[in-house]
């Protein structure tokens, strides 16, 4: 990079060398981006590449470690979301910023109402708000309508309004559409198309390579924390850019898979059209004894909620629900991990799901057994004591004792602490949320060992991954969700990272949605 | 929907307010042995807007998504002070008022650092500051006595042109001056956004802190005009812990019957002062169908507990059981 | 802003834990007061006095218990002064009726306190209404049936026997019954918070209610059980206070509101729930009533006595009680 600074005008926006570490994981190294006006950008790349974090930054959410930002060719640093739009970076985020009690008009002026005499302005306020709703293209909202009263997709056309109401020089839209309808995403298509015609900079991300394909006329692709390469739109092929997308090196060793028999057995778990609100639909799959099989997709396709249901968390499922080929009620995460379900959910968060920080290691691991290890409702400490010692020995938990606060373990063995507190229950069927996100590598490692080991001593295995490497490593079968429900089921040697991320982006199976 | 319709749905809770007082008014009027006279209506709204003020206090709060138990202490620390100073030439009367509206002030205000800056919960903090007001109160009235400017009072609690009672016209009065600005300041709207969602309002760049400080502060100088009235209305001073408590008690009652949400972000003012007003009026309409005074704190309890049950039945909607544990 | 939780503070070792510095501070404050008290008068430090003190610390002891199982909740009970109301007449009407009433006056006291626990808990746990709220409101409905049942009129019944005798007689020579009491329900409440399931549930719910559902825990129903503990206690303590003056007052529960949150939280029990252990109560306990007594002793008015509580419990809740400040 030597252009010189005398000969071209800098460009809108610049990022140097920027970084970003939390804890120990990193989440961004030494990304550039530069973007220019009149132009959309296009930002791809899988889960965890960095995405989210780039745009955290962008717009003043979190301040990066290292490097630099050049608005104009000035540097600029931002300490606060306002601070970013102030300076004409703003940032639609997923319906996170709307006030749900408040009017639409209240939203749109939030963090700079008009003001008259010194109070809020209310017509001038509405003007403004019909104003950027119109450019928004969201002219049937109406302006004093509540949030909390409007259905998904409008709220996302409110922020974009929002966002507009500020005056960006730079709209950065974080799956801008991803709550849309097609008719909706059509209508915001023509409304961006509009603002880049006005001399805006959009950056877009989106998981939808058709949207890509027709909006965008430059994108970078993002893996591992590093920006990969940027293009002009339409000179690479979805495929090319699948591939850019993948490109990891494994990173760990995964235990071998056994054989699969074909077993004529019910399977130990079973859904029949599982659905519920708009989140799930129509899931329908079996896991047998013995069978790690695992949830694919982009985050937030339903895979959570279909882990929750299955727990008895979620009110209102629809479908049924077999377990051992016996029809199951599930109503409750206790009636779940009774002994004749044995079902048991390693949680997604393991600060606020999963463990009790504050306790320690000892009354965590008892915590999911209280009630066998008990008479009476007094706890057998001995009893305890041995069933504790069993598992720390096991999962070779490492920690100064078991009665230090759990908050005082590494993430890793915090991790194993929240596998072991339920596999003290021997359950028959385990559940499993992303269990290795933002733990080392050791301890991943031990993990699908373990969990090998689980199912080769008969358990079941359901396992829900944002990491591809891990769903390709540990499964016997993959089944990939999208918007809600499963599109795809791959096995054995046909579980690869190409026909993962592209059953996950939902360009080579059949369509899903009609077309935008 | 067309415009009128979207004022309605934001006024829903307040209007139902203004029913409910309507209603159980006019039964209360109808059936009072001397009927709709200046009179009655005098001393129901010199009642009435005893509580009203404190509601108003609580609704301030409240709004933030936090709560303020001791605005009763501060009703009755300045209803104390009041008797104190509210005396003499019109000049030192004006001086009075202007020290009892001050210690209203400052007593919010130092709720608000402490909930605010020192990061305690609500709750507890402001029960102990309560017992702090309380303890003051009783230092400057150990035993009820005291007077007041009594020109001054009768003049805030007679009525004006023979019809109007002039404590309603004090209320409407601060409704305008302090209400109706906070309501539409920066402030006022961040105070909304935060109590509704404080993740969002950070999001927006709400200044959350400043928001919250002048809510806890406005209500402590409402919670003063309040104790200032008390005074008007019966010229002395006193240290009541029982009258502190049902007032704190019944701004909360008042709140929720005026449809401001517990949880913060919605309601307004107006509508804690219908709620207060009916809320009162449903305690006297036990004197006119002759019932036992006696029975009046169990009924104006179980209708507390009833208004905030009534809240629950959102429950019943949630389809994620994880939403519980908010 | 969801990526930005910070690691909980290390919390140090048991065996550090047990110098919690709360707790020791509380009892650092108890000598300093025994000191203080000493230079007022002689017979401070006397055994007969101290006896004393323990005793009427007892009656808040037993209050505060149930107190303490709320807050370790994440809940609080403001129910209690009619709670302890209840408890107290609704014994001392039971005395009213012949015999069978002599017997059952303690347990039908208890069992008041216990129904206005229930409909608490009711509240809490099932209907999601904020503790503070439902609480006061119960306490409003116990006050005003009180109110009817005694026509505005202290309360003419008076305790029993087996009631005066809990509160002021000596089943062993020198120790107070009251001050036994107190034992045993301490040791029961550290029985129950250390080793039964329903204790490990509440400190569980208290730090993070959805882990511990989502461990199987049914915690609504701990949540009602531990609303209905706190408002047996706070009847229990009423029928000793009943009996300890011989018989039951209207306001009698009104000046333990503060002083139990108080005791509790002064202990080390952080108000937002799931730590706190009954070492640091007790030591609250005695902290308070010690500082009730020297105000006393120095003739300190009422006034003075509600300012000096309200701004030792803040400045212990500013030391101690602080919420993280990355909200």
């Amino acid at each position: 990079m030597t252009i010189s600074d005398a000969s071209a005008a800098p460009p809108l926006f610049r990022m140097d060398g920027v970084s970003k570490r939390y804890g120990g994981v990193r989440a961004l190294e030494n990304a550039e981006l530069t973007v220019e006006a009149g132009r959309i950008h296009a930002i791809l790349g899988e889960n965890g590449a960095g995405k989210s974090t780039l745009i955290k930054i962008m717009a003043g959410v979190v301040a990066p470690d290292e490097g630099r930002m050049l608005l104009e060719g000035n540097p600029v640093s931002f300490r606060s979301p306002a601070e970013a739009s102030a300076a004409g970076v703003t940032c639609v985020f997923q319906e996170l910023s709307l006030i749900p009690d408040l009017s639409v008009a209240d939203n749109i002026s939030i963090s700079n109402p008009p003001r008259r005499f010194g109070l809020i302005d209310r017509r001038a306020q509405r003007l403004i708000a019909e104003e950027a709703l119109a450019r928004a293209g969201a002219d049937d909202v109406h302006p004093r309508a509540l949030i909390k009263d409007l259905p998904l997709s409008r709220r996302q056309l409110v922020e974009i309004a929002k966002a507009l109401a500020w005056k960006p020089r730079i709209l950065i839209l974080d799956e801008g559409t991803s709550a849309l309808t097609a008719a909706d995403v059509a209508k915001v298509f023509s409304v961006l198309k509009r603002l880049r015609a006005e001399g805006l900079a959009l950056l877009y991300i989106s998981h939808r390579m058709h949207e890509i394909a027709e909006l965008a006329d430059q994108c970078t692709v993002f893996r591992n924390g590093r920006n990969i390469l940027s293009f002009a739109a339409g000179t690479r092929t979805d495929s090319e850019i699948v591939e850019m997308m993948i490109g990891r090196e494994y990173s760990s060793a995964f235990p071998p898979k056994p054989e699969r028999a074909t077993d004529k057995a019910p399977p130990a778990l079973e859904c029949r059209k599982l659905g519920w609100m708009d989140s799930l639909r129509d899931i329908s799959f079996a896991v047998g004894k013995g069978e790690v099989v695992g949830l694919g997709g982009l985050d937030g396709q339903g895979q959570r909620e279909l882990l929750l249901a299955l727990f008895g968390v979620l009110r209102g499922t629809t479908g049924s629900v077999l377990v051992d080929g016996k029809p199951v009620a599930l109503e409750s995460p206790k009636a779940a991990s009774d002994a004749e379900v044995g079902m048991a959910l390693i949680p997604e968060d393991r600060k606020t799901e999963g463990l009790m920080l504050p306790m320690t290691v000892r009354e965590n691991l008892s915590f999911a057994v209280l009630d066998r290890i008990s008479s009476g409702g007094i706890i057998d400490r001995d009893k305890e004591a041995r069933l504790i010692d069993d598992m720390v020995k096991l999962l070779a938990i490492k920690s100064d004792g078991i009665d230090v606060p759990v908050g005082a373990l590494s993430g890793g063995n915090q991790q194993k602490v929240v596998i072991a507190k339920w596999l003290m229950r021997q359950p028959r069927i385990i559940l499993l949320n992303d269990p290795t996100r933002g733990i080392d590598v050791g301890t991943k490692h031990e993990i699908y060992q373990l969990l090998r080991r689980l199912a080769d001593a008969g358990a079941a295995i359901l396992f829900y991954s944002t990491d591809y490497d891990e769903l390709i490593g540990c499964c016997d079968r993959v089944l990939v969700v999208y918007d809600g429900g499963i599109v795809r089921e791959l096995a054995d040697d046909d579980i690869t990272q190409h026909a993962l991320i592209a059953s996950a982006l939902n360009v080579e199976g059949k369509t899903m949605e009609t077309a935008a | 929907m067309s415009e009128w319709r979207y004022g309605l749905n934001e006024q829903r809770g307040t209007l139902m307010a203004v029913g409910i007082f309507l209603v159980m008014f006019v039964i209360y009027v109808s059936n009072h042995p001397a009927g709709l006279t200046a009179n009655v209506v005098q001393t129901a709204s010199n009642k009435g807007v005893l509580l009203a003020f404190v509601a108003m206090a609580q609704t301030l709060v409240v709004i933030t998504a936090g709560i303020d138990l001791s605005v009763g202490m501060i009703f009755i620390l300045t209803n104390a002070l009041a008797s104190w100073l509210v005396l003499g030439t019109p000049l030192e009367t004006a001086f009075g008022v202007f020290a009892v509206l001050a210690t209203g002030l400052a007593c919010g205000a130092l709720n608000g650092l402490i909930v605010i800056y020192g990061r305690l919960q609500p709750i507890v903090a402001t029960i102990a500051t309560g017992a702090v007001f309380f303890g003051i109160a009783l230092l400057l009235r150990p035993f009820p006595g005291g007077s007041v400017n009594e020109d001054l009072a009768d003049m805030m609690t007679g009525r004006i042109f023979g019809v109007i009672p002039s404590s309603l016209v004090a209320l409407v009065a601060i409704v305008l001056l302090i209400w109706v600005p906070f309501s539409r300041s920066v402030l006022g709207r961040a105070a909304y956004a935060s109590g509704s969602s404080e993740v969002a309002a950070y999001m927006s760049g709400v200044p959350i802190r400043r928001a919250k400080f002048m809510a806890y502060t406005l209500s402590g100088l409402l919670a003063s005009i309040g104790g200032l009235f008390l005074t008007f209305f019966t010229y002395t001073g006193e240290a009541a812990l029982a009258s502190g408590n049902a007032y704190t008690l019944f701004s909360i009652a008042s709140v929720v019957l005026g449809g401001v949400s517990l949880f913060g972000g919605k309601g307004s003012a107006i509508g804690a002062i219908f709620g207060a007003l009916a809320f009162r009026t449903i305690g006297d309409l036990l004197f006119v169908f002759d019932f036992d005074p006696l029975w009046q704190p169990l009924f104006q309890g179980v209708v507390l507990l009833v208004a905030v049950s009534l809240g629950a039945f959102g429950l019943f909607r949630v389809r994620n059981r994880l939403e519980w544990f908010g | 802003m969801s990526d930005t939780t910070r690691e909980q503070p290390m919390t140090p070792p048991k065996l550090l834990r047990r110098l919690d510095p709360a707790i020791s501070t509380a009892f650092a404050c108890i000598i300093l007061l025994l000191v203080i008290g000493s230079f007022y008068s002689t017979s401070f430090l006397s055994p007969e006095y101290l006896l004393q003190q323990l005793k009427v610390a007892s009656f808040l002891g037993v209050i505060a218990t149930g107190m303490m199982i709320v807050i370790l909740l994440g809940q609080i009970d403001l129910s209690v002064p009619w709670s302890v109301a209840v408890g107290g007449m609704m014994a001392c009407a039971a005395a009213a009726y012949g015999p069978a009433g002599e017997i059952l006056a303690i347990p039908f006291g208890i069992l008041c306190g216990m129904v206005i626990g229930l409909a608490n808990g009711i509240g809490v746990a099932y209907l999601r209404i904020p503790s503070m709220i439902i609480t006061l409101a119960t306490n409003a409905v116990a006050q005003g049936l009180m109110v009817v049942y005694t026509g505005g009129f202290s309360p003419q019944d008076s305790a029993t026997s087996a009631m005066r005798y809990l509160a002021t007689g000596f089943l062993l020579p020198g120790v107070p019954n009251a001050v036994l009491i107190w034992a045993i329900v301490g040791a029961a409440a550290v029985f129950v918070l250390t080793r039964t399931t329903f204790g490990r549930s509440v400190y569980g719910i208290g730090n993070r209610e959805r882990a511990a559902y989502l461990s199987g825990i049914n915690t609504r129903r701990i949540v009602l059980i531990a609303f209905v503990v706190s408002g047996a206690l706070s009847a229990f303590g009423g029928v000793l206070l009943a009996g300890y003056a011989s018989k039951a007052a209207q306001s009698m529960g009104d000046t333990y509101l503060l002083p139990s949150i108080a005791a509790v939280v002064l202990g080390g029990t952080s108000i937002l729930g799931g730590r706190g252990s009954y070492l640091g109560t007790v030591a609250g306990v005695i902290l308070i009533t010690l500082l009730q007594s020297i105000l006393s002793v120095m003739q300190m008015p009422e006034a003075g006595r509600q300012i000096i509580y309200g701004v030792v419990i803040i400045a212990m809740l500013l030391l101690y009680g602080r919420s993280p400040a990355n909200r």
